[in-house]
């Protein structure tokens, strides 16, 4: 990558002023604390807890996506041999639902289920296949209902409700600016974005250990400890303090564990056996056990002049949000206010939906609502350029929100928002060389090894697209983290220890907060505690948030270590605490330079401190969906190129340029991990990803039918950071591991449109879209003419 | 049923073996080497991967009792206690570890890989890693990793 600096990272870097900059410290791309571990495999995943005495949990599923249960008979499961529990809703001892925003989804279904795949018994034995076969033995009868699987109709009043609330889990109203401005020419077309997995490799899985006295200690994967244990608490009806979580490795997380899976029943099953109780998904399992990527229904019109400025943008959004709740309320609020996309529009009606279906519940993936927003509004982007006979990244330039830009809620952009410069650095990028004429090789080629063609009729294609994500939680949520840092010299030598309850769900969290302690406290030795509930909240691991939160939360901790220290060395100096600085172990005087070694300094005495860390607020949306509801905003671009197969429709990234502010990059390795890793996802969007639901049944719930990018289909990729440092964040850091997943999916898109002249209004493109043998475009537009 | 094998050089012995449980059921939950993955269980990930007699296999898909009396190289077996084989310090210093879920399979793949061809160009690492898949990474850094890897081997 190539880094670009062109402005001053804003607030200055805290002490330690001068001095030899720690090894490891921030901005360096220190190594990863779990990466010895990793590659030797010995890092201690949550699916390889393991205990002598332990059983193992199976769960009993609904076949139906919509049905009464009549009946549930566990008598026969009960007699297998080597079958310690058999579970159902009677068995709950607390709060009978949980839900990550509003408790309305069965710990184990009762009377009624919503979806197939829904939870309704346990079972514990002492083998997996035991439990597996003991949980086909128990017996349940249904009424078997009509699934309701098109959110317009459970839009429609005379759908039954599938809750209480009726079908609506949210609307949101924009109305911003003139409500009937005129606008020269107008481009209308609706798009679909379908289900997308997040596709983590490691299975939801965990070990539930009771303590011998009604509580129970749990060693997990999730995103967010302490809001895992406040539904735990609700539901198996202890305090607090009995349910102990602990972090076991996470297999990669992408949104997928924000909503329990196994936690509550795994903690039931032990309790009831009084013996530890591991529970794992097999990947079938995990596609019902966690919710997806919402699929949406996106229909815009915008508005120009003559001259390509916007006047207006007018959208219906509708998402599924599936049987339950799950974090749809928020998804559909970022989909709703980033929805016009990083540009100046002055005027903008806006009605955004969550509703409930009888289909698989979504929530939360990498991108959150602001994806499926991104491939419609830059699908016009591109769709508006064409009508106005305009060069689609110029159209682009000429509408590219800054700094001081108001958003459609009303909020100004107050940090850099550099989306003109993005554009241009994408635009303006080294392009591949032209495929090989002649005699190419078939491996560079749609289709590759398959030797599906050998270039008869590929055509290249070249697409530009720009997006935003809020960074942070919105709309008035107390978002905060919280962190301990200790300080001491336990041999001679000074050692920093953190500790907080962030997941490190591979990202890197774990070595920032460590990177940031050896920067603050001027000591390499920095460990961290594994992440647990007797710490306060870190908040999720969502949102590209913990760089910004945890990090500030750990940075702040160190401050008020650093502190103490100095103002201690200045009384012994009979210094100015202002004088002195830390650097390297050692004490520094501006004016003497190194008078102590911290060691000597610190002795036997510990120092510690422990901070919350909180965001600026941000305030709810009004009745017409203005308010200042987000942190900060992130931004990047991305340029793609493909070669299309136009006959077989099949295609090959050939290579991805972006260019995304991050900032400041803490770790320059990990920044572009997570560039990188999140094209990956956003090239399986455009071109193959889907968890295809047929009347309420996922048909492909496996890796062999649900496909995500290998090595074969991953471009190499050419990231430009930036770093221009916002206001408002510990060390001006922005998040960034949502970004790369939003804009490129359109990019992507558009290279195909390029090379095929095909409206392709739907993602992922399957290759009948892109051979043209099916018009999926749901809006009446004639196809684009090719380029 | 019970089981004799020989994992990372030591003899290794399981009991009450049913006879449905995989190489990496027995290898994960029986004889303590959880170092290899299960992100499939069905032969799609490769993060299962294993040396079997020295053929690079997916261990989810071998049954345990084909494994009878036979030799199985774990990730956990490539380099001694304490140390590091060099395709694991590629991995590391090239940043193609994230959550790590596939990094074993894909240490015990590419560490096949150079061992068949010492000097792989581009389209022969992607084609030989093609069935390990990784969501985080994107494979960019892992490609570098190979790449890093088969330096090293030629330069050692
Ligand atoms: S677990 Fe064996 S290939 Fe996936
Ligand atoms: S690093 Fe997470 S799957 Fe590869």
């Amino acid at each position: 990558m190539s880094r670009a600096s062109t402005a001053p990272v804003a607030p200055p870097v805290a002490p330690p002023k001068e001095g030899v900059p720690v090894q490891g410290g921030v901005g360096t791309s220190a190594l990863r604390p779990d990466g010895v571990p990793k590659v030797k495999g010995e890092f201690a995943y949550s699916s390889d807890m393991w205990d002598e005495h332990m059983l193992w949990g199976a769960t009993v599923r609904s076949p139906h996506p919509h049905a009464c249960i009549v009946s549930i008979d566990i008598t026969d499961a009960l007699k297998h041999p080597g079958v310690h529990a058999v579970l159902t809703h009677e068995d709950v001892a607390g709060r009978k639902t949980f839900g990550l925003e509003r408790p309305d989804q069965p710990v184990l279904a009762s009377e009624r289920v919503r979806y197939r795949g829904e939870p309704i018994a346990l079972v514990a034995a002492a083998h997996p296949e035991t439990a597996r076969r003991a949980a086909e033995a128990v017996h349940i009868d249904y009424e078997v209902l009509q699934p309701v699987t098109d959110p317009e109709v459970a839009l429609d009043a005379a759908t039954v409700a599938l809750h209480p609330s009726g079908n609506v889990v949210r609307h949101i109203h924009i109305a911003h600016g003139e409500p009937d401005p005129e606008a020269d020419v107008v481009a209308e077309a609706t798009y679909e974005v379908g289900m997308q997995d997040q596709a983590f490799l490691g299975p939801e899985s965990g070990l539930a250990v009771p303590d011998g006295s009604g509580g129970v200690d749990l060693y997990v994967s999730t995103q967010w400890l302490h809001v895992d244990r406040e539904q735990l608490a609700a539901s198996l009806a202890l305090a607090p303090e009995e349910v102990r979580i602990t972090l076991a490795g996470v297999g990669g997380a992408f949104g997928a564990r924000e909503d329990l899976s196994i936690q509550i029943h795994s903690c039931m099953l032990a309790l009831t056996t009084n013996r530890p109780v591991k529970m794992m998904y097999s990947r079938e399992e995990s596609f019902y056990g966690h919710v997806h990527r919402h699929p949406a229904r996106l229909n815009y019109i915008h508005g120009a002049t003559t001259s390509g400025e916007l006047v207006f943008v007018k959208a219906r959004l509708v998402f599924d949000g599936g049987a339950y709740a799950s974090s749809s309320t928020a998804v559909c609020a970022n989909a709703a206010t980033l929805c016009c996309g990083p540009y100046e529009v002055p005027n903008a009606l806006i009605d955004c939906y969550a509703v409930y279906t009888n289909n698989p519940p979504c929530g939360a993936m990498r991108g959150f609502g602001a994806v499926q927003a991104c491939f419609a509004y830059e699908s016009q982007m591109d769709l508006l350029a064409a009508k106005l006979a305009m060069d689609p990244v110029e159209l682009r330039l000429r509408n590219a929100a800054s700094t001081g830009t108001v958003t459609p809620t009303g909020q100004k952009i107050e940090g850099p928002a550099p989306v003109a410069e993005l554009l241009t650095r994408v635009r303006d990028a080294p392009l591949p060389p032209p495929g090989s004429p002649g005699t190419p090789d078939i491996r560079e080629l749609p289709g590759g090894v398959s030797n599906a063609t050998h270039g008869e009729a590929v055509r290249r294609g070249i697409g530009h697209a720009a997006g935003y994500k809020n960074i942070c939680y919105s709309e008035g949520f107390d978002d905060y983290a919280t962190a301990r840092v200790r300080l001491s010299a336990p041999a001679g030598e000074p050692v920093v220890e953190v500790h907080t309850a962030a997941a490190e769900v591979g990202q890197g969290v774990a070595t920032i907060q460590l990177q940031i302690a050896r920067t603050e406290l001027g000591v390499e030795a920095a460990v961290l505690r594994p992440a647990d509930t007797s710490i306060g909240s870190s908040g999720s691991s969502s949102a590209s948030r913990q760089t910004w939160m945890t990090g500030g939360a750990v940075k702040t901790a160190c401050e008020a270590v650093r502190e103490r220290v100095l103002s201690t060395a200045a009384e012994v100096l009979g210094a100015e605490p202002g004088e002195l600085y830390l650097s390297n172990g050692l004490v520094m005087s501006l004016e003497l330079g190194a008078v102590y070694s911290l060691a000597e300094l610190l002795g036997d005495t510990v120092v510690e401190a422990t901070r919350e860390y909180r965001h600026a607020p941000t305030s709810p949306l009004d009745a017409n969906g203005q308010g200042n509801a987000h942190a900060g905003f992130a931004f990047a671009a991305h340029r793609a190129v493909v070669d299309v197969d136009v006959e077989l429709g099949l295609v090959k990234v050939v290579d991805i340029a972006t260019a995304q502010d991050v900032g400041m990059a803490l770790n320059p390795q990990a920044v572009e991990g997570q560039i990188e890793g999140g094209i990956a996802q956003g090239i399986g969007l455009a071109l193959m990803e889907e968890v295809q639901v047929i009347d309420g049944v996922i048909r492909n719930p496996s890796f062999t039918d649900y496909l995500i990018p290998t090595s074969l289909d991953m471009p190499p990729v050419h990231a430009d950071v930036l770093e221009l440092g916002d206001p408002g964040s510990p060390y001006g850091v922005k998040g960034v591991g949502e970004p790369p997943v939003i804009s490129s999916t359109p990019a992507v898109v558009a290279a195909v449109r390029a090379a095929t002249g095909r409206a392709l209004r739907r993602i992922p493109m399957r290759p009948d879209d892109v051979a043209g043998l099916t018009d999926r475009s749901p809006a009446g537009e004639a196809p684009r003419e090719p380029r | 049923m019970q089981l004799n094998l020989e994992v990372n050089g030591q003899v290794l012995q399981a009991d009450d073996v049913w006879a449905g449980e995989s190489l990496l059921y027995v290898l994960r939950e029986r004889l303590g080497c959880p170092g290899s993955k299960n992100a499939c269980e069905q032969g799609e990930c490769g993060s299962c991967s294993v040396y079997l007699d020295g053929t690079l296999v997916c261990s989810c898909l071998v049954l345990a009792a084909q494994a009878e009396g036979r030799a199985v190289v774990t990730v956990e077996g490539l380099a001694g206690a304490g140390l590091l084989h060099p395709v694991q310090e590629a991995f590391l210093a090239a940043g193609a570890v994230q959550c790590g879920f596939c990094t074993p399979g894909l240490i015990v793949a590419t560490h096949d890989l150079i061992a068949r061809n010492p000097a792989p160009s581009d389209p022969e690492i992607r084609e030989a890693l093609a069935g390990n898949l990784c969501r985080c990474t994107g494979y960019v850094k892992i490609l570098d990793a190979v790449r890093l890897a088969a330096e090293k081997a030629a330069t050692s």
